[in-house]
């Protein structure tokens, strides 16, 4: 363990950023339109699950509404630019600044709510909010959406192509990593896994579980707001179709699969459900004649129940569990979440 | 005026007895098994469909009806000894998440065989509307009230005067004490499975001629069985019930007096309001269970 923890120490400085430059220079060596779109979705992806993998894996709450907030971010900017003609960037502001204001209205009372209580609450917010986009034709133009939001621009540069919008995106989770890279080594980082392995522990350590929790959610929303907005900037249309439960369903499955409470459970998590979604999507309509990718959704619901049951501690801790044979595999018994996922410590 | 409203009175208790229905289910295994069955308006769904199928192949309808009941049984028990058995040990939010997972891949697969078509099923009985109280009441509603009675009567059969009911009553109070006298808390797990696939199935096919019947239907059926859940309290089954109708009328008279549209985000805001203002229930005592 300790040779291991030399070795990472020497090799981190310069494996990281190796690893960030190779990356960004992919979509420049694969000329694909193809590609290069894949890893934005994955990014804008990873941006919702870092957020909700701090509410999940560090505060041990759950959310089925963050569907809802990504819609938030993605008809704020689609309304702002195309009704208000606000700049692009204010309309960017605006779309992280609102599901934060709702979150924070509704947090407090919200979060009270315990284990099941607390996923149908938040399952209720995301389905209302859904409505809302259908319902409210004049604002949100009801379900056929809204179209000809223009493109992200600051100053002279216009994010007017796929491999800009790759930059900008990857830029944003690079700095969300960084964020919550110094986030969760923090004080409060510290207090929101005490809370998740014990809420009355943590009170009584002093901890304001209340307050923690409730600023985790609103974080969580500000980030699933912030992708909303670069969603809607992305693909310049947004119709309430892909803010639905389904939306807010892979985002949870995205952050149980990356392994709740790990640095890197939401980048793998995202990656791994994108990629399973692009694959298939092209190897059904090969196995089914006729059938659609939308029946993937089969697929991600069979892999969440198979992870919850025999792996709730995600895919991401795989690696440490390995290392570290002294310590007994946690089964779905203690693993389960919240107050399971163990604090593996990432480093 | 007055017409309209018992009109919609009328309407909304039809539309109340299915709510009630599957909250029914919803609480009867809940009670029993802790789980909180996300999956319930899926067998509603499934139930439906299998039942127009197996009816448009030429079985007659009450064959159609048993046979499609008995397979959604056969569906539920199936799949709690596939994903909720070996999970028995998780936490409630664990458990919840998997049956969020047994949901969308119930619909993904109904989705797979039916399509996006819609469906319907005739009447169960011809004729004209009844006329109550100045209201038209369409004798399929008459089908669903006494559905919602019977189930009702045979939960109370079951559970106060049967030897087996009380055996189950007894493993909801004291798992452990229960299997130190010799009831297996799995094997009643999986009856409850069962049972709650066969009232899904019972409520999707009651509905079936006074609703369409889509591949997804089942979700916002779910939803509505919660809301009456919650409203009654989660654990109390007379509470499902009253819930049920309640949620029914509300929504009815939404619908019909204000916007059709706005009908779903209703029961959605009745839910959040009983959760963030009175988590135990409109008619529920605090429990010893955890809120």
């Amino acid at each position: 363990m300790g040779r291991n923890k030399i070795f990472t120490k020497i090799k981190k400085p310069f494996l990281w950023p190796a690893c960030v430059v190779l990356f960004m220079a992919l979509p420049l060596v694969v000329d694909s339109n193809y590609i290069t779109s894949v890893l934005i979705v994955i990014g804008l992806y990873t941006i919702i699950v870092q957020g909700l993998g701090i509410l999940m894996g560090y505060a041990g709450q759950v959310s089925f509404g963050h569907g809802g907030f990504f819609g938030l971010g993605g008809y704020a900017v689609a309304v702002l630019t195309t009704r208000y003609d606000w700049p692009p960037v204010l309309a960017l502001l605006a779309a992280i600044a609102l599901p934060g204001l709702v979150a924070a209205g509704i947090g407090r009372p919200a979060l009270k709510l315990r284990e099941f209580y607390l996923a149908l609450g938040t399952m209720g917010f995301g389905i209302l909010i859904h409505t809302m986009f259908n319902e409210a034709g004049k604002l949100t133009g009801g379900p056929s959406g809204i179209a000809g939001i223009p493109y992200l621009s600051t100053g002279g540069l216009v994010f007017d192509s796929d491999i800009k919008f790759f930059y900008l995106v990857w830029a944003v989770v690079l700095l969300v990593l960084f964020g919550i890279n110094n986030l969760i080594r923090s004080r409060v980082g510290r207090a929101l896994r005490a809370i998740r392995e014990s809420e009355h522990a943590a009170e009584t350590a002093g901890i304001d579980t209340g307050k923690l929790k409730l600023k985790a959610f609103i974080f969580s929303a500000l980030l699933a707001g912030l992708a909303g907005g670069l969603y809607a900037f992305y693909v310049t249309f947004v119709s309430p179709a892909p803010f639905g439960f389904n939306a807010s369903v892979q985002f949870v499955l995205m952050a149980v699969v990356g392994g709740l409470g790990t640095f890197f459970g939401p980048l793998l998590g995202a990656t791994l459900v994108v990629l399973l979604g692009e694959f298939l999507r092209w190897a059904i309509p090969l196995v089914i004649p006729g059938a659609g990718g939308e029946y993937e959704i089969v697929f991600f619901g069979l892999i969440l129940v198979l992870l919850m049951i025999y792996r709730p501690e995600g895919l991401g801790t795989l690696g440490k569990i390995l290392t570290s044979p002294g310590k007994k595999k946690p089964g779905a018994a203690e693993a389960g979440i919240p107050g399971g996922g163990r604090g593996y410590e990432v480093n | 005026m007055p017409d309209q409203l018992m009109q919609l009175l009328f309407s909304g208790l039809t539309l109340g007895s299915i709510y009630a229905l599957i909250a029914l289910a919803l609480v009867t295994t809940f009670n029993i098994t802790g789980v909180l069955n996300l999956a319930q308006g899926e067998f509603a769904a499934i139930g439906s469909l299998l039942a127009i199928s197996l009816y448009a192949a030429g079985i007659p309808s009450t064959v159609a009806f048993i046979l499609s009941i008995a397979l959604v049984a056969m569906l539920g028990g199936l799949l709690e000894r596939a994903a909720i058995y070996p999970a028995r040990r998780a936490s409630g939010l664990t458990l919840i998440i998997i049956t969020i997972g047994l949901s969308i891949s119930l619909r993904g697969l109904a989705l797979l065989i039916w399509g996006t078509e819609t469906y319907s099923l005739p009447a169960f009985t011809k004729g004209g509307p009844l006329f109550i109280g100045g209201a038209a009441v369409n004798p399929q509603s008459i089908w669903i009230l006494g559905l919602a009675i019977l189930t009702l009567s045979l939960l109370y059969t079951f559970f106060e005067l049967t030897y087996a009911g009380k055996a189950v009553k007894a493993a909801v109070v004291n798992r452990t004490a229960a299997r130190l006298v010799g009831i297996n808390p799995g094997t009643v797990s999986f009856w409850a499975f069962m049972g709650s696939g066969a009232l899904g199935a019972a409520a999707g096919i009651f509905i079936a001629p006074v609703t369409m019947t889509t591949y997804d239907m089942g979700f916002m059926l779910g939803v509505k069985g919660f809301v009456a859940a919650v409203i009654g309290g989660l654990s109390s089954v007379g509470g499902a019930v009253v819930g049920g109708l309640l949620l029914g009328v509300l929504e009815s008279y939404c619908a019909g007096l204000v916007s059709s549209g706005l009908k779903d985000a209703l029961a959605v805001i009745v839910l959040l309001a009983v959760l963030l203002v009175r988590p135990q229930g409109l008619l529920g005592v605090l429990g010893e269970r955890k809120i």
